[in-house]
């Protein structure tokens, strides 16, 4: 296709953050809300689009685009394949679901805070797109700037310590991986991903590069031990950013061993997947321990995060179908649970302003249709049959058991540590008696906030029963990563 | 020889032009717009000339000085760069009362000199073109004479500068002697690694040159003159000679020395790494913006200086490309600064600006952006600067010196992270005068909107600078 698609995907959001940067200040921000909500829809049904015209049957890149860039050896080349379609989607889905999400909760500077979404859309959406890695680290580093913003002008009170930690684990992280990406180009000539897959990066490389790369995604994902950013952002951040941070942010780390980790780098993939094993065990069952113990709505949902993108890993370093299209499951899944939960929490905070569990108890008694809502998420996040939680654990843990009988049974373990500390949530919150005054005043969700909870329970149920339409566009492009990564072992 | 002075044009003309508008300061009373704006228009054509001049290589007197299309891109830089930080600084200079007539003549002093510093391919036109810089820059630092500040960095800045001047001319006197020459090129025929005494004065000229650029450890001057200095004159040292020293490095190591070149290269890795760890860790726990922007340069030089460290052609330009970038950011950072005027005076310390991003949004994203270049955060200017530098780098396999200078970066990002939070995150709101100061918003706007597009087209200054090494 001639059309640039992809480029236009990408940009859509950042031309219309300039359009509200350019639109007049006015009191109420209609304007700027409305322009940001249109182009963010615009560019999800573009999304749809795309996915809708893919040919899943191939296991190439589509739509791709070339454009010579940097001196004419680093080309701007973008393009999706099945893996990648269904971050894209899921980045441009919940990005209007935030839009919606901040007209109740942000009253301040509601312009830049539109103008920063709308610019961080465009890096996530680039760094699902492109192929090249000099490109991918572009946008993976850009979307730290407006994240820091949005922690930090519109966050609470211990905003600057999390913006400030927030940015520098990340940076530190990925400086190793620029290093990397260079040397790659000096060892193979060339930075486009997919000529790399062909060429095959020498093995006496591999290991220094594996973990270059491991010590950025590591941090992202985020791992045990360098986890520790990501309860302190999600909790200072306003609602919204704590959605996009941990419905897209992190599935960046996830897609990133898959596009570039696995593929490029196998033999060491294959070596160091005891490493990974032994830090996701630690993760899944230490941070769900630590979740346990939070007396904070969004720190519990912040360490549940890190125990799920435990599974995440653990199932992309089985190197099997079950437990890479679990993972990836998983993470699509995840996207929609968290985000969700993250709305719930945000949903009471704008009517009390406190994160803290021990303020509410027995909301089912006066919010009803918010109580529902919130029971479904919590039974989704801690993996009930018929939701989307449940196949993407069970996927991974199905691929552990393939490779690994010890690492399946302490990973299944902490799926009972999930149901604890979720149950335990929703009791203090939802159920029980009503220890607080004030929550007898509180008003149910109103029509915006109904409409984007729903929307996320009808596809976290939907994708619970009826799992194909992800699966098969995911089939073809995970069954050639695995072809690749075992000739790559096989000739070694 | 004469019919060859056409070479020598841009020079000719500069010389020419700065002692007419000297004896129009003299004899006309209050002519400090009028001189003003004359040297912007001689600058103008000086950079109209130099287009026109061809860029083949030429050498004349001697083949003591050369005009090549390096001298030439060296030369437009270091006009254009003046030009900027002159026009966006006048409002300071008249609210400031330095309005002196002898300003402008003393800066088109320095970039005479500083043309023949480039241009130069013998030691003794090389040091008197260091020596007029240098002295012009002596003057300037204390252009202020009434504040006592302004004089302390004046002095603090000749004394330190004369020891390194003279140890540069200890070097220059020691490579003539033991290789019998002063012409550049005839230096390089008769430099070995045997010629132990050759090396001796080449770490003597490289310490001279590294205190020109202020590289670590002979920075110490930098931090107390920026402070002290007027802003516009900060914004002069921060930006122009810097220019020029890294372009006679370049030359020294293309030209001179190229034959003992490991021994040079140690040294220049050496001094990159320090200057980039003191630039990100002294920094830190600055509080006024001059002083930290003296830190900070003091830490780019050292990100420039990787790139000389790789000995090769492509890190050379990798350096030049850094800096020309380096200069964008501190142009636009120095502008900013002029825009902060309160009661009268201009704000400096970092706590001033505190919560500009309500009452000035424009200003503070401006701020922001060029913060964030600086930090080499992409995808703006900044980042592309450091990649091309340590892409070079690690094209010569030198791992630890790109390791060491992308974890400094992380340094970095914090203390440039400070600004911006005491911009965006603050809650005091302060508010300064609406300035009248047209250029700088300008500059300002030229600064970002080079630094934000640049990613579209990255390879523009690639393209310029492959043309300069061609010889």
């Amino acid at each position: 296709m001639d059309f640039p698609i992809l480029s236009t995907l990408i940009f859509l959001p950042l031309v219309s953050s300039l359009f509200i940067f350019l639109s007049r200040g006015q009191k109420n921000n209609n304007s700027s809300i409305y322009i940001s909500l249109f182009s963010s829809l615009a560019t999800f049904i573009l999304s749809l689009f795309v996915w809708y015209s893919m040919d899943y049957t191939s296991p190439n890149f589509q739509f791709l685009e070339e454009q010579s860039w940097i001196n004419d050896y680093i080309k701007f080349k973008l393009g999706v394949d099945g893996i990648s379609i269904l971050f894209i989607v899921l980045t441009t889905l919940i990005t209007p679901i935030c839009i919606i999400s901040c007209i109740n909760s942000i009253q301040d500077r509601v312009k830049e805070f539109l103008i920063a979404i709308l610019i961080l859309e465009t890096f996530m959406i680039g760094v699902f797109c492109s192929l090249d890695l000099v490109v991918f680290y572009l946008f993976f580093e850009a979307g730290l700037i407006p994240m820091f913003l949005i922690i930090g002008v519109w966050g609470g009170s211990r905003r600057v310590y999390s913006a400030f930690k927030f940015f520098l684990f990340t940076l530190l992280g990925s400086v190793l991986m620029l290093v990397a990406i260079i040397s790659i180009y000096w060892i193979t000539g060339t930075t486009d991903v997919t000529e790399i897959y062909e060429i095959k990066i020498p093995k006496e490389y591999q290991n220094l590069l594996w973990l270059a790369f491991f010590s950025s995604f590591a941090v992202k994902t985020p791992m045990w031990p360098v986890h520790t950013w990501l309860p302190d952002a999600h909790v200072e951040a306003p609602t919204a950013g704590s959605v996009i941070l941990a419905a897209i942010l992190l599935k960046m780390a996830g897609y990133g061993f898959l596009r570039f980790s696995l593929p490029m780098f196998p033999i060491a993939s294959d070596y160091f997947t005891p490493l990974i094993f032994t830090l996701s065990i630690i993760a899944i069952i230490y941070t769900s321990l630590v979740a346990l113990m939070q007396d904070d709505m969004k720190k519990l949902i912040a360490y549940s995060s890190v125990a799920h993108m435990g599974y995440v890993t653990l199932g992309i370093f089985t190197f099997t179908k079950l437990g890479i299209e679990g993972s990836i499951f998983q993470m699509i899944s995840h996207g929609l649970i968290s985000a969700a939960l993250f709305l719930c929490v945000g949903v009471v905070y704008d009517r009390m302003h406190s994160r803290m569990i021990s303020t509410y108890g027995g909301l089912v008694n006066y919010l009803p249709k918010y109580s529902f809502l919130f029971v479904v998420f919590a039974l989704a996040g801690l993996g009930l049959p018929g939701t989307s939680g449940f196949l993407g654990e069970f996927l991974v843990l199905t691929g552990t058991f393939q490779k690994n009988y010890l690492v399946a049974m302490l990973a299944t373990f902490g799926v009972v540590l999930g149901a604890a500390y979720m149950l335990w949530l929703t009791k203090r919150v939802i159920f029980g008696q009503v220890k607080n005054d004030q929550i007898k005043n509180l008003k149910d969700v109103n029509k915006c906030e109904l409409l984007i909870l729903i929307i996320l329970a009808i596809l976290v149920i939907f994708f619970g029963f009826y799992p194909a339409p992800l699966m098969e566009t995911l089939n073809v492009s995970v069954d050639n990563l695995i072809n690749n990564y075992e000739i790559a072992i096989k000739t070694n | 020889m004469l019919n060859n002075l056409n070479i020598l044009l841009p020079e000719i003309f500069l010389t020419l032009s700065i002692f007419s508008i000297l004896m129009i300061g003299v004899f006309i009373q209050n002519s400090f717009n009028l001189i003003f704006n004359l040297s912007s228009l001689i600058i103008l054509l000086t950079v109209a000339i130099i287009l026109n001049s061809s860029n083949n290589e030429e050498k004349i007197f001697l083949e003591s000085f050369t005009r090549d299309a390096f001298s030439n891109f060296f030369k437009i830089l270091i006009l254009l760069s003046s030009l900027f930080v002159l026009n966006s600084s006048k409002n300071f200079i008249l609210d400031n009362k330095i309005a002196k007539f002898e300003y402008p003549i003393i800066i088109l002093l320095s970039i005479l000199g500083m043309f023949f510093m480039v241009s130069s391919n013998d030691i003794i036109l090389f040091y008197l073109g260091l020596e007029l810089q240098s002295l012009s820059l002596y003057i300037l630092a204390s252009i202020d004479r009434d504040n006592l500040r302004s004089s302390e960095s004046g002095i603090k800045y000749f004394v330190l500068s004369a020891l390194s001047s003279g140890l540069l001319l200890y070097g220059c006197s020691l490579l003539y002697g033991f290789t019998g020459s002063t012409n550049f090129d005839l230096i390089s025929n008769e430099l070995s690694k045997e010629n132990t005494g050759a090396v001796f004065a080449m770490v003597f000229i490289l310490v001279g040159l590294a205190f020109k650029v202020s590289a670590v450890p002979f920075h110490m001057w930098t931090p107390d003159v920026y402070e002290g200095a007027p802003t516009s004159i900060t914004s002069y040292f921060a930006v122009v000679p810097k220019v020029a020293g890294l372009a006679v490095l370049i030359k020294f190591m293309l030209i001179p020395f190229s034959n003992i070149l490991a021994e040079w290269q140690t040294i220049i890795i050496f001094i990159s790494i320090a200057s980039m760890i003191l630039g990100a860790v002294a920094a830190i726990g600055q509080k006024n913006i001059k002083r930290l922007l003296a830190y900070s340069s003091i830490g780019h030089i050292g990100y420039a200086l990787a790139g000389v460290a790789t000995g090769v052609i492509s890190g050379y330009e990798s350096a030049v490309v850094y800096i020309a970038i380096y200069v964008i950011m501190n142009i636009g950072a120095f502008s900013c600064l002029y825009l902060l005027k309160k009661d009268g005076q201009y704000k400096e310390n970092i706590s001033d600006l505190s919560g500009i991003s309500k009452k000035h949004p424009i200003l503070a994203i401006s701020f922001l952006l060029i913060l964030f270049s600086l930090a080499g955060i992409p995808p703006l200017g900044g980042f592309f600067a450091k990649f091309y530098v340590f892409t070079a780098v690690l094209e010569q396999k030198m791992y630890a010196l790109a390791i060491i200078g992308l974890l400094t970066t992380v340094i970095s990002a914090f203390y440039y992270l400070k600004i911006i939070k005491t911009i965006y995150f603050d809650d005091n709101v302060i508010s300064f005068e609406p300035s009248k100061n047209r250029f700088a918003k300008l500059s300002v706007f030229i600064s970002c909107g080079i630094l934000l597009t640049f990613f579209l087209y990255p390879s523009i200054l690639n393209n310029l600078v492959d043309t300069l090494f061609l010889n």
